[in-house]
């Protein structure tokens, strides 16, 4: 399958069994969207009425000559993905409370749907154990801290990143920390604890100030963007702008999120994410099909943005766009994106296990415990949810950089693991489109070509 | 690779996408947005990681 496009100029062609992405002129883009549609039969007569002999022939040479080295329409190969069973990430839940009421929590304002309380340490160990454990001959996982607010439990976050350090070293393992956080209680005293332990860190701001307080208010309905902002910026600048992302979630509010990342970078930001709010339909702030054109051209806008910038010095990495042409992950790998239920499990402060942080409290989900182990028989429907056994996943260019979305996400919206959401899919092929455009920026501007 | 039409921009992709034995090693990908969505496209082969 060759998937050709046409960004701010630049005409492209990825080749999507391979991976390889082209830079076409007029004629090859030409010739090589009239191979790709399978109701073309004369591509070659229609290229020479149009660009004449010479360039006719020059063009289907050099198609086929990479045609030949599996570069266009390379064959589909049959790819399992990697299913061993073994568990390499844990996302435990040091707090179901948080100190903000955001109004698109999908976690119910941080206690999801249940009592608010925060994990005793006991569970946070047993949860490091149940990691290591169930982790077979894999060498590195991770644990994030979530919530709720994983702050609000700072203590015990502490005792457990000295815990799980011990005993990975012990076994001959490396655990690696992420925090994701609402900023908040980002005191100095953690700050500084954080930067000297090298926990990444994930930064929850949203953007501009109205845009920001619109959604993440205090339990008193009170603005948070000033004391966030502030903790961010000194977080980040403890660092050394390292090891961290800003991350924010758009809604339908701020369709113009473009002007979101703009107000990161003007405060000084440079490593940013920017999400779309995952929402039922019947949600005020929920993105929808008719918004699709509007966030499409903010994509592309913001790609473009963030390439002038870079040519005057300035790069600043948006997460989306930053995809690895020359060292991604193996095809394996590729195949199964999203890990729920499989490699990546969540743990409740209680010690329940689910298989992902969003489907902790659904009972449905309830997979076992930390102290007595995993369920095998509650996950089963969490295997081989890959690319291969997703239909719609079948047909899109866009498949060896997802993976097959969010399993979540399909539930929520579907109520079909193997359907993914389909607003989010065409978001991320609009991401991916503009990621492979910077990519290609970046890369012919290496080679000396622009 | 440079031709006078089409210039390939990654030639080696196919042969880095194929040589991985899928050993796991690398980060489980999250794709939840109310995380920071970590797609397989963001990621790169820790045995590639390792010999930089």
């Amino acid at each position: 399958m060759v998937y050709t496009y046409e960004m701010h100029g630049l005409k492209l062609a990825l080749d999507v069994e391979s991976g390889a992405l082209h830079v076409l002129d007029e004629p090859s883009y030409a010739a090589l969207q009239l191979l790709a549609s399978a109701e073309c039969k004369d591509a070659e007569k229609q290229i020479l009425e149009k660009f004449g002999e010479q360039s006719t022939k020059q063009v289907f040479s050099e198609i086929s000559e990479l045609q030949k080295k599996g570069l266009l329409f390379s064959g589909k190969m049959p790819i399992s993905s990697i299913s061993d069973g073994v568990v390499k990430a844990l996302c435990i839940h040091l707090a179901h409370d948080c100190n903000l009421r955001c109004g698109y929590c999908f976690a119910g304002s941080g206690n999801y749907g249940g009592v608010r309380g925060l994990m005793p340490l006991y569970t946070a160990k047993r949860s490091v154990d149940f990691l290591l454990e169930n982790s077979g001959k894999r060498r590195h996982c991770e644990i994030d801290f979530f919530g709720g607010e994983p702050l609000l439990n700072f203590d015990v976050l502490r005792e457990t990143v000295a815990y799980g350090k011990k005993r990975a070293e012990e076994l001959d393992k490396v655990l690696k920390f992420t925090v994701t956080t609402n900023a908040l209680a980002l005191t100095e005293k953690v700050r500084d604890y954080l930067n000297s332990e090298q926990i990444s860190v994930v930064l929850s701001l949203d953007g501009r100030r109205d845009v920001h307080d619109r959604m993440r208010r205090l339990p008193g309905g009170g603005p948070s963007y000033d004391a966030v902002l502030s903790n961010c910026k000194e977080m980040v600048a403890g660092r050394n702008g390292e090891n961290y992302y800003l991350r924010g979630t758009y809604t339908r509010h701020n369709r113009d999120f473009t002007e979101d990342v703009l107000s990161m970078l003007d405060e000084g930001f440079d490593q940013i994410s920017l999400e779309p709010a995952v929402l039922t339909p019947d949600k005020q702030e929920s993105l929808r099909e008719e918004d699709l054109q509007e966030l499409f051209a903010q994509y592309e806008r913001l790609v473009d943005v963030l390439w002038q910038r870079e040519l005057n010095g300035k790069r600043a990495n948006f997460f989306h766009f930053e995809l690895d042409l020359k060292h991604g992950p193996c095809a394996k790998k590729r195949v199964s994106g999203c890990g729920a239920g499989e490699a990546y499990l969540a743990v409740a402060p209680d010690g329940r296990l689910y298989p992902c942080h969003q489907f902790v409290g659904e009972e449905d989900f309830y997979a076992g415990h930390v102290s007595s182990g995993i369920i095998k028989d509650r996950l089963n429907r969490f295997y081989g949810l890959d690319t291969e056994n997703k239909t719609v996943c079948g047909s899109c260019f866009a498949r060896f950089f997802c993976g097959g979305g969010c399993h979540a996400s399909a539930w929520i919206i579907n109520h079909d693991l193997l359907e993914p959401y389909s607003l989010g899919c065409a978001l991320h092929r609009k991401r991916v489109e503009c990621g492979l455009y910077l990519q290609a920026r970046r890369m012919l501007h290496q080679l000396g070509s622009e | 690779m440079t031709m006078k039409h089409i210039i390939t921009l990654n030639p080696d992709a196919a042969q880095a996408f194929e040589a991985g034995t899928g050993c796991g090693e690398c980060p489980t990908s999250c794709q939840s947005a109310c995380k920071t969505s970590c797609t397989v496209g963001n990621q790169v082969c820790i045995r590639e990681e390792e010999k930089k």
